[in-house]
């Protein structure tokens, strides 16, 4: 065993780890955020109560059919996105010609019915939900136990993100989202099915949202209230990277996750509110965020 | 920005005001009948909430700007103002304009960043700056954490009018809350409100004239976060308490709610949509979580069906400026 500033390496790796957790998750988080404010120039506040139920599905999905974490980290996303086209045809699309407070005024309410409904018939007390049996356990590294689990998240969360990016900026799909966000109705002139690649898109960011609440599930207890809690972090996050860029976004999600985990080791009473700190540092410093373009 | 100049309810018309007058004289004296009526305390909390929304209209309905945190200055006025009055002791109305003072403090901090960006980053960033100020009060002592601050004594008014009679505090809020009316329908129609509503019409178009919005939009967020802390301190005495609620987003998103269910950018919307919402969920408050999809529901109503609210529909009706 030995120390780093005093402080021992387990405990030290150990919040790292943790902090490369939560980055994960705001990465992920901001990244739907990002691309779905691309297409639809709408801030999901939902994104949060999308998240708690991606969590929520594969917690009923075990309870009441047995279905386990595997199936579920392909099902849930597929579901929680088909609530998201859902709400893309049935609310989003009507918001086109608005000024996008309103999107951001809807979604909001959205995010209040669907934390309401949860905890009618869960209180808001959270639910357990098991480690899958394959990712029991972990291995010494020496410096520090790393629980397999937490590796795989922080693994899969950063392959997810990557292969997003990949998807949006190398591929022929990616080039047709990026000219739709610059020039919908050239893009349209194309022969495009623009208002169809929208509302797969906003599917799209849900099911990241979904993904990212399943993934989370046996790391945090299943709780109504663990979108919101989260949801206004990843505001922060937003501001701090801003969204014009996708590798920006991942990139700012990991880090800051970094942070809050290091404040977490040296100052522990600031460590909730390290982030929008950063929020306030990046707004003084360069307004615009650090990958932000202008506005 | 362009923002909610869609809803033809904002736009001003250059009508007579006798509307307003009419509508005035009504609301004032329905506000003196109402305690023979209704609850003192719930015609109090009504004003309080019709207030803290007529401040946060003042920044959206003619700035076009959205708060996202509006609790943040209401509920720590609160706090300030309930801690004057029960720690130091001092009269209610010292305690009242510690509370506001503090709201202006923490408004030009917050509105001093906010304002550096535009649009939906300026909603963020509120709302990111009023959680943060959340987490601040649960942890600090000065708060009581999750307790709150309870029985906050509503002593005497200048020493002389005793505030525990329910009467006499009636009067008082009316007096206050009227007197906050006034000031903000002053302001919105003095050359000053005529800027922000052209920032809020276009803001470039505004710069290129001459002015620096800026410093426009810093002095309007800074006279909403004081009215808001003004609301809070008052609230803070009617209750006799200052809790974690009243710091908490579910605030902010409340405003937001009677704003917009009134009507945004109407002088009368925010105190009809106050009284409204702050009815029904006194209605509501046996059944629970259900207040919160209700309040959701709302919302998406609003949005995308209603989105002159209710005075804006009246309005545009009968074709007058309300």
């Amino acid at each position: 065993m030995f120390e780093i500033f005093g402080v021992p390496s387990q405990a030290l790796f150990g919040q790292l780890l943790l902090g490369l957790i939560n980055g994960s998750f705001y990465a992920l988080l901001s990244l739907g955020l990002a691309v779905i404010f691309g297409m639809l120039n709408i801030i999901n506040f939902a994104h949060g109560a999308q998240y708690m139920m991606g969590a929520f599905v594969a917690y009923m999905l075990l309870q009441y059919l047995g279905v386990g974490y595997w199936p579920a980290l392909l099902i849930v996303p597929v579901l929680v996105g088909l609530t998201g086209i859902l709400i893309e045809r049935l609310f989003l699309q009507r918001l086109q010609k608005l000024d996008h407070l309103y999107g951001l005024i809807l979604t909001f309410g959205l995010a209040l019915i669907i934390e309401g409904l949860f905890r009618n018939y869960y209180g808001s007390s959270g639910q357990p939900y098991g480690v899958p049996d394959s990712l029991q356990g972990g291995r010494n590294l020496g410096f520090m136990f790393l629980p397999n689990y937490r590796a795989w998240v922080i693994a899969f969360s950063a392959a997810v993100c990557f292969a997003t990016w990949f998807a949006i900026e190398r591929t022929r799909l990616g080039s047709y989202l990026r000219a739709a966000t610059e020039n919908p109705t050239l893009v349209r002139a194309f022969g495009i099915n623009v208002p169809r690649m929208v509302t797969l898109t906003y599917g799209f960011g849900v099911a990241l949202a979904a993904l990212a609440g399943v993934m989370a599930a046996p790391i945090y207890n299943v709780s109504p209230q663990m979108g919101s809690d989260v949801i206004i972090v990843v505001f922060a996050v937003v501001v701090i990277g801003g969204m014009g860029s996708i590798m920006g976004a991942i990139l700012t999600g990991f880090a800051l996750g970094i942070v809050e985990g290091l404040t977490k080791v040296f100052f522990p009473e600031a460590s909730n509110t390290v982030i929008f700190a950063i929020m306030i540092v990046v707004l003084l410093a360069r307004p615009a965020g650090l990958f932000g373009r202008s506005v | 920005m362009t923002a909610m100049a869609d809803a033809p309810a904002l736009r001003g018309r250059r009508d007579s005001d006798a509307s307003l007058g009419v509508a005035a004289a009504v609301t004032i004296v329905f506000l003196i009948a109402a305690p023979f009526v209704l609850y003192p305390v719930f015609l109090m909390k009504a004003l309080c909430f019709a207030l803290f929304a007529c401040a946060f209209n003042l920044l959206i309905g003619y700035v076009g700007l959205l708060s996202f945190g509006h609790a943040l200055y209401f509920g720590w006025a609160s706090y300030l103002s309930a801690y004057a009055a029960k720690s130091w002791g001092v009269t209610p109305e010292v305690a009242i304009v510690i509370g506001t003072a503090t709201a202006a403090v923490l408004g030009a901090v917050a509105g001093g960043l906010a304002i550096r960006r535009q649009g939906i980053y300026f909603a963020m960033i509120t709302l990111a700056l009023a959680q943060m100020m959340y987490l601040v009060a649960l942890r600090v002592k000065l708060t009581g954490g999750e307790d709150g601050i309870q029985a906050v004594p509503r002593g005497r008014l200048f020493g002389v009018f005793d505030l525990n009679d329910e009467m006499t505090m009636y009067i008082f809020v009316l007096v206050v809350v009227l007197a906050g009316f006034f000031l903000i329908y002053r302001i919105i129609n003095s050359p000053f409100g005529e800027v922000l509503k052209a920032i809020r019409e276009n803001e470039l178009r505004t710069v290129s004239l001459g002015y620096s919005t800026d410093r426009y939009k810093l002095v309007a967020f800074v006279l909403s976060a004081t009215l808001a802390g003004l609301a809070g301190s008052v609230k803070a005495l009617v209750f006799q308490l200052a809790s974690l609620t009243d710091v908490h987003w579910t605030m902010s998103g409340e405003v937001v709610l009677i704003t917009l269910v009134g009507g945004l950018g109407t002088v009368f919307g925010p105190v009809v949509g106050a009284f409204l919402i702050v009815a029904l969920e006194n209605y509501l408050a046996p059944f629970g979580q259900w207040v919160l999809v209700i309040q959701g529901a709302i919302f998406v109503a609003c949005v995308l069906v209603f989105r002159r609210g209710i005075v804006g529909e009246l309005a545009g009706w009968l074709r007058v400026k309300l």
